[in-house]
């Protein structure tokens, strides 16, 4: 490992007017250390932001605004959102392990980096992590990898499954940098990798997340599906963030739906919810509506299962809404 | 019985090999190569060894003085060749673990690089037969017409499976500390056998034996992987030697990828025949596997198709290839455990075919003598093993019907295969001495983490009529009497023997007791010695996921003698999750462009974890056989693993339908099928 320096922020605004250069904020650590590890991230200096006074899940209104250095554990067991985003609690618990989830913060969960191991790999090229050398996930081994938004530079999947909830909910992220402060929507902060793969998301250097602000639950009930092989501790093969609301008339009249594992961000399905909103509530309308989503799927020969495992996990999670 | 040094290793103060305190000691960190074949053409080690802390470079600029029929996985430095990605080629020796690794990054390695071939397959054209696979078995046998016994057979199947490269990922990594005082060599290793070890490392350097000392008190696993020696400790040896300083090496999990071995990937050929009555007719088990361009390392997954069931026409074949890959080495029940994976599978195969209960399908089959040698058995129960886990698991009523029952979403099945694995014992020696009212006994055994100290404290009590608390163990120590290492289920069965023998003396002696077994061990010839067992597996599948969950793993082995139930328990319920993890997850991916496997830690190389085994239990008959040791045990290390997968792929094509002829069962796998 790269030597370093360490130092801990006194609070938000001094971390940003001291960043410099070379620094790279520092919340749980659970992938940052791992990769300075790896020799994939060689940080000059860590800015300690895990003790910022930004640890606080709290009451807004009938939204919440939780702190970025809050704690997955903490947000996971969260009463306010255990009784309000059921989904997102499902979610957080769903990532890792509990060793983990006691020292990543929401914050740096967002901005954990893909598990591509051809970028967690510094002896071999990777277009993320050294632009321009190359993708070699798109002929080799891309079992794990995206289906949708990719790009010929970039197959990388975003991990994280607190952020596919974050997505269904229209989370707003709010960042403080040197430019000054600004809120960013979920999506929004991540991008597609497109011809700039070094960049997984739209802050500029030195940007700091303080809070993500959720606002008031959708209507309805909502569910966080994951497909993995091992029961426990892997990433999502595919994961599926649902909301669906029902009127009387058995007419979808409202549905958020967000997909993980797929693509280099989280991923709404606007496209499949277009389909739904108005549509008769039922499997017709549901297996119609992944349709339309995973019509603009483009699956390598070794991902391929991820459309149809995409589109029955999108179905299942509907139809278990459905009352 | 408790493990005696429980308390030891809860608190910390038992040393694993990293963790021995040292003065001035200084670190190892390994640079591997970046090409798959091919020659190092130059190593610019200049900005390394301008680097904070760097003491020294070890590289093939300044080859040290190896043995020259050294383990070529051993001769470090002494070639330019590269082998395979990953090898290593240099290394920095510097004060701190950090800044060797942080050096490494930095030499600058140069290669004329070669096209390489990495990937096993069926039909590759440098496909040859071994003069012998391991350990010393003929590669090829034949008994009666396989041909003719497939014609007339009512029921056939001829069908191919494969397995991936596997990985054993022990606990504590392989690590080495090597500390020279004056001519002598002390090697603090992470090895499943510290007498061999000893002899490796001082061949390997040219040292007489006597010179070289390696300890190894207690070790975080190994699984085979740490029964041969591995690189890392002569790499501490080549430090210690270059710096004058002690040196420590710890391999991280990405490393022990590379460099600790692995178990080579296979693809089986199965064809079996049988008659309306379920009788085989024929059985022909065909192996493909590979090996590096350094070794000729032939895994004998054919070998238990010459034991398992009776059969007029019986053909077992091994072709090996040799690639451009890291060499494999041993993994838990090398053979037995890809080959029973395909044999079981193939029988499960035939019975559904045949329209036969599977369990009975075996029985039918059950042979009198060993088929391929005509051996008698010195004890066989794997029909009782079938019948008692058939009563335990609730067989009984089992509709045979794929793909038929539901439990809410998930589909539901159950299958069974079965075990075995051979008992051996190898020739140890041992002391006895009676010390201030305590009984020590001494020999340079392992404790890989399965109780050996424990149930060797047990048997030398018993032998000596004490109680155990007045007995200590003292092992994993080379200038200890000469004892085999742990692998091959061979472990207890040979360092009992041993202590056996010397208690006896020592009661005689009133004082002490010594003991060589080299004339009663390993008695080969007149008795077919394996373990059997069948194990139960009870499978859901979501059928829009693939994902498969096992509820119910349950495993009945009959293995002679059982020491120590608690220690038994944990070898089968262990072994029997690694096979799970066998079946459903586990698979190194070799990574065809670059060379090397393209995942390498723990986060991409899936082990089952405690959600995955909710439920695995492990039960024995006991067997009372006088044709193996004092002691009357067969060995219990590597028959848990042995048919797990088996029964897992078995319950999923019950449950589904689909069968899965390639491990791991995998959700795309079988959504590919549905």
């Amino acid at each position: 490992m790269k030597a370093f320096e360490y130092t801990r922020a006194a609070d938000p605004a001094a971390a940003v007017a001291g960043f410099r250069p070379g620094d790279m904020y520092l919340g749980g650590g659970t992938n940052l250390v791992d990769l300075m590890r790896l020799g994939v991230a060689e940080p000059e200096r860590l800015v300690d932001v895990s003790r910022l006074p930004l640890d606080r899940v709290e009451a807004a209104g009938d939204g919440l605004r939780v702190g970025a250095a809050v704690r997955n554990s903490d947000l996971g067991a969260h009463p306010l959102v255990l009784a309000r985003y059921p989904m997102l609690a499902r979610a957080v618990l769903s990532g890792a392990s509990g060793q983990i989830r006691n020292l990543a913060t929401v914050g740096g969960n967002l901005l954990q980096r893909t598990r591509c191991p051809y970028f967690q790999d510094v002896s071999k090229p990777c277009n993320k992590r050294r632009p321009g050398s190359g993708c070699p996930a798109i002929p080799g081994d891309h079992s794990h990898l995206a289906v949708l938004g990719h790009s010929e530079a970039c197959v990388a999947t975003h991990p994280s499954d607190m952020a596919v909830a974050l997505a269904a909910l229209d989370a707003r992220v709010h960042v403080t940098g040197p430019a000054g402060s600004r809120v960013l929507p979920m999506p929004g902060l991540h991008r597609l990798p497109g011809d700039e793969p070094e960049r997984d998301t739209v802050l500029e250097p030195g940007e700091l997340i303080t809070a993500v602000e959720l606002p008031p639950p959708p209507p309805g009930r909502s569910a966080y599906l994951k497909v993995r092989e091992r029961a426990s501790f892997a990433f999502a093969l595919v994961s599926v963030a649902a909301a669906l609301d029902i009127g009387a008339d058995g007419i979808v009249t409202g549905v958020r739906l967000a997909l993980g594992g797929v693509a280099h961000a989280p991923w709404r399905a606007a496209r499949a919810e277009a389909a739904l909103l108005g549509a008769p509530a039922g499997e017709e309308s549901y297996a119609r509506a992944a349709e339309a989503e995973l019509d603009q799927a483009r699956p390598l020969p070794r991902n391929a299962y991820k459309v149809p495992m995409a589109r029955n996990v999108i179905v299942r999670a509907l139809k278990e809404l459905t009352p | 019985m408790n493990r005696v040094e429980g308390r030891d290793k809860v608190t910390g103060r038992a040393l694993y090999a990293a963790e021995y305190p040292v003065d001035g000691v200084a670190h190892a960190y390994a640079v591997q190569s970046g090409i798959a074949k091919g020659r190092v053409t130059a190593i610019d080690a200049e900005a390394a060894r301008a680097m904070p802390g760097v003491l020294a470079v070890l590289s093939s600029d300044d080859p040290p003085d190896l043995a020259g029929d050294a383990d070529p996985e051993l001769r470090l430095f002494s070639s330019r060749d590269v082998a395979y990605r990953g090898q290593i080629v240099a290394a920095v020796v510097a004060d701190t673990y950090e800044n060797a690794r942080a050096a490494a990054r930095a030499v600058r390695v140069t290669y004329a690089a070669e096209p390489h071939d990495v990937l096993l397959r069926a039909d590759h054209p440098g496909l040859y037969r071994p003069e012998k696979v391991n350990p010393a078995f003929p590669a090829d046998t034949v008994k009666g017409d396989v041909t003719a016994g497939l014609d007339g057979a009512a029921v056939t199947v001829d069908v191919t499976y494969s397995t991936p490269p596997l990985h054993n990922n022990p606990m504590e990594p392989h690590a080495a500390l090597a500390v020279l005082d004056g001519d002598r060599l002390t090697v603090y290793d992470s090895t499943q056998g510290a007498a061999a070890d000893r002899d490796t490392i001082a061949r390997t350097l040219g040292l007489p034996p006597e010179r070289v000392r390696v300890v190894s008190r207690h070790v975080g696993g190994g699984f085979g992987s740490k029964g041969t020696t591995r690189p890392h400790a002569i790499l501490a040896a080549l430090a210690a030697r270059a710096t004058g300083r002690p040196v420590k090496i710890a391999l991280t999990r990405q490393q022990l990828f590379d460099v600790t071995g692995y178990r080579t990937p296979t693809i089986h050929r199965l064809r079996l025949g049988c008659d309306a009555t379920g009788r085989l007719t024929a059985l022909d088990h065909e192996v493909r596997v590979q090996s590096s361009t350094l070794v000729e390392f032939a895994e004998q997954a054919a070998v238990p198709a010459r034991t398992m069931y009776a059969t007029p026409a019986l053909r077992t074949a091994h072709r090996l290839v040799r690639l451009d890959v890291a060499s494999p080495s041993w993994m838990r029940a090398p053979g037995e455990c890809p080959g029973m994976y395909a044999l079981e599978s193939a029988m499960d195969e035939l019975a559904v075919a045949a329209g036969i209960d599977p369990i009975e399908l075996r029985v039918i089959n059950e042979p009198d003598a060993e088929p391929e040698g005509g051996l008698p058995f010195s004890s066989r129960n794997l029909v009782a093993c079938l019948r008692e886990g058939a009563r335990r698991f609730g067989w009984e009523g089992r509709d045979p019907a794929p793909g038929v029952r539901r439990d809410g979403r998930w589909l539901v099945g159950t299958g069974v295969a079965a075990s075995t694995y051979p008992a051996m014992t190898r020739p140890s020696q041992a002391t006895a001495t009676a010390e201030d009212g305590a009984f020590v006994i001494r020999l340079a055994a392992a404790d890989i983490g399965t109780g050996a100290r424990t149930a060797l404290t047990a048997i030398a009590a018993g032998a000596l009529d004490v109680p155990a608390g007045r007995v200590r163990v003292e092992l994993g120590d080379s200038d200890l009497p000469a004892a085999p290492l742990a692998g091959g289920s061979m472990g207890l069965a040979s360092w009992g023997s041993a202590v056996v023998r010397a208690c006896e003396e020592l009661l005689r002696d009133g004082k002490h007791g010594a003991a060589d077994t080299a004339g009663e061990a390993g008695r080969g010839g007149d008795y077919a010695r394996h373990a059997f067992g069948a194990q139960f597996a009870e499978v859901r599948v979501d059928p829009d996921t693939g994902e498969v969950r096992v509820p119910r793993l349950l495993g009945v082995f009959a293995a002679g003698r059982v020491i120590d139930p608690d220690l038994a328990r944990s070898q089968f319920v262990g072994g029997m999750t690694m096979g799970l993890g066998m079946a459903l997850m586990e698979e190194s991916v070799t990574d065809a462009e670059f060379g090397g496997f393209g995942n390498h830690d723990l986060a991409q190389y899936h082990v089952p974890a405690c959600a995955d085994v909710p439920d695995v239990r492990a039960y024995w008959i006991d067997e009372d056989d006088p044709h193996l040791n004092p002691m009357g045990a067969k060995g219990i290390g590597e028959i848990g693993i042995v048919g797990t997968a088996a029964a897992i792929g078995n319950a999923v094509h019950h449950a589904t339908g689909v069968r899965v002829r390639d491990l791991p069962i995998t959700p795309a796998k079988l959504l590919a099928g549905f």
